[in-house]
């Protein structure tokens, strides 16, 4: 696998703080994320863990640049974020494709989208047989299941060579066995190009599986509440004790910090 | 990987559905044999021969000449209906155009019949008003140079007024939805003056433009223009915020934004502008046509009203109905071309 231009950095979240203001009440807001700061070194996988509506995606949106903090610094290298850039890709957990658009001029969207279409369009082919989609070069979006379009979506992204990539709870929405495949698909696609990766996820066996390290978050406000390194080697075995013992450990953290579902048999955090 | 059998076609590819227009009734009707029944493939010419017999039957004061091309269009449908039934055995395609068609192409002779009986058999509608088919052919066919010219210069009109009022409604529709300031300013303005019918404006229209064609393509343009600028407004402004958001980490600028992103997405929208500024179009064309223009359907409309000759009316209204279903259709066909990429999300 080349790597050409993908040179990957880290990201420096120093003291951030976001309020919103609270739809129905005018004149009162919310405080979604308060003053978190952490680091991620380059080519580092981190997930970011933590109960429904604890900031973590408002986070995501801070780093990918769509929306503004209201204090603190937020640094990719060492440039200062100041809006969205082609350098931090983004994957929601809803694909997003351009409905519009074949799978493959949604791959080459992420190249026209810079403009940079006609000199790099050689690599478009790379990238479909990268996300194994070159049958499906002239389908629509709405002929792919779930699993497919997600991979277009990491195409699209990838394609530009991020230095970030930020994944919001990209495999949230697919069912179990899709989404474990799809876990290795990430995987491979992280150790093939080194690209940094931030994962938002609600699933701490996703978390421990594929990442370095695990931030969990709390309750909102947002805080960083708790650091995990999963020093396992990869593939990591998901029945594993040393496994088990992650994920007991961060169900037990969470059970205590949060609001105390977490005991239950499931691992994803309930809505 | 998954592969999920239903999306992979033999070639590799992914087509839609068999490529033309493949309709719902067509998709489930199971394969029949390789005849028309038999019964199908006579019920045009039988109609055919029964509706001229029973012109012959009633209308024995007719002018020769009128019945003469009367049974002139009826031999013809029966010649090529004849040729067709002989055609559809080697030409499947024929065949299933044929079963969709003929029962409502049989329809339509049964429906001349009896246009012919409550007119000229029973007189039960009163003449000169509403004339027999057969004198309306005749009106048709002596006075087809004149038709001809007229759908012409409607056409003109028609394609340069919609033209305009496309351009410039897009281009309003665009700025609209996209900016909030050019929404604050203009969006009052459209509300209110958008609603006045094209055709209101028609005396200022005739006073401020240097000809009567020109006000005329101008009152098409602004009838069409109300709609299309509405529709496209909304369409932008209501882009999925997550489409904007993913482009923009892909890094795109506002140019991209608006035409590769915006507009795209609100095509579904601007189509249904289009069609409701067809319908306005079509209207306020023939209204402009009778009471300033010189020329067109509409002014034919008016002039053969004002010589009480009906058949010609009615001719005329024919023509139209030709006319403006056929542009209607070409608008249909481009909206499936367009939007090609919602089959299977949308039912049309």
């Amino acid at each position: 696998m080349k790597t050409n231009d993908a040179v990957a950095s880290g990201v420096r979240v120093q003291e951030i703080s976001k309020t919103f203001p609270v739809p129905d009440s005018p004149g009162t807001s919310r405080l979604a994320v308060d003053r978190i700061s952490f680091s991620i070194a380059a080519s580092e996988l981190v997930a970011l863990v933590g109960p429904s509506g604890c900031g973590k995606s408002t986070l995501l949106r801070l780093i990918a640049g769509l929306d503004v903090s209201d204090s603190g610094e937020l640094l990719v290298g060492n440039e200062k974020i100041v809006g969205p850039s082609a350098e931090r890709g983004l994957v929601f957990q809803d694909p997003n494709l351009f409905p519009w658009l074949t799978v493959r001029r949604n791959i080459e969207a992420g190249l026209a989208a810079r403009g940079v279409l006609r000199e790099k369009r050689n690599e478009v082919d790379e990238f479909m047989r990268l996300v194994g989609l070159e049958a499906f070069a002239n389908a629509y979006p709405h002929h792919l299941s779930g699993g497919m379009a997600q991979r277009v979506a990491l195409a699209r992204a990838l394609i530009n060579h991020p230095k970030v990539l930020l994944l919001d709870e990209p495999l949230g929405a697919l069912d179990a066995f899709t989404r474990m495949r799809m876990q290795d698909e990430v995987l491979r696609l992280w150790q093939n190009r080194r690209t940094t990766m931030l994962l938002v996820t609600h699933d701490i066996d996703e978390a421990i599986y594929m990442s370095d390290r695990i931030l969990i978050m709390t309750q909102p406000p947002g805080r960083i509440d708790r650091q995990i390194d999963i020093n396992l080697a990869r593939p990591r075995d998901r029945t594993s004790d040393s496994f088990l013992r992650f994920r007991s450990e961060i169900l037990e953290h969470l059970h205590f910090a949060g609001k105390g579902d977490a005991s239950s048999s499931s691992s994803v955090l309930k809505d | 990987m998954e592969t999920d059998p239903k999306f992979l076609s033999g070639d590799g590819g992914i087509r839609m559905t068999s490529v033309g227009r493949v309709t719902n009734a067509h998709a489930t009707v199971p394969d029949k044999p390789s005849q028309l029944p038999w019964l199908m493939q006579l019920a045009v010419p039988f109609a055919s021969l029964i509706t001229f017999g029973t012109h012959l039957l009633i209308a024995k004061k007719a002018p020769p000449l009128e019945t003469h091309s009367y049974m002139l269009l009826f031999w013809e449908i029966v010649a090529v209906s004849i040729f067709l039934g002989i055609a559809q055995r080697f030409w499947p395609a024929l065949r299933k155009w044929m079963r969709h068609m003929w029962p409502i192409f049989t329809a339509a002779i049964v429906l001349v019949g009896v246009w012919d009986v409550i007119t000229v058999g029973l007189h039960l509608l009163p003449l000169p008003y509403f004339p027999g088919p057969a004198a309306v052919l005749r009106s048709l066919i002596s006075d087809r140079g004149l038709l001809l010219d007229s759908t012409w210069h409607s056409l003109i009109l028609l394609v340069s007024g919609y033209t305009l009022g496309v351009i410039i409604g897009l281009v309003s529709g665009v700025c609209i939805g996209w900016s909030s300031s050019v929404r604050y300013w203009g969006m009052p303005l459209l509300k209110v003056v958008g609603p006045i019918p094209a055709t209101a404006w028609i005396p200022l229209a005739m006073v401020v433009a240097p000809s009567a064609i020109v006000s005329a393509a101008g009152l098409v343009a602004l009838a069409v223009w109300f709609p299309v600028t509405m529709l496209t407004a909304s369409g932008i402004s209501n882009t999925r915020a997550s489409y904007l958001d993913v482009a923009r980490t892909l890094g795109a600028r506002r140019l991209y934004l608006i035409f590769r992103v915006a507009i795209p997405a609100a095509l579904p929208n601007i189509f249904i502008g289009l069609f409701m500024g067809l319908g306005a179009s079509f209207l306020t064309l023939v209204v402009a046509e009778s009471v300033g223009v010189k020329s067109g359907l509409g002014w034919y409309l008016s002039w053969a009203q004002g010589w009480a000759e009906y058949g010609k009316v009615f001719a005329a209204l024919i023509i139209m109905a030709g006319f403006f279903s056929t542009v209607m259709t070409l608008l249909f066909k481009l909206r499936d071309r367009v939007l090609v990429w919602q089959k299977g999300i949308i039912k049309w």
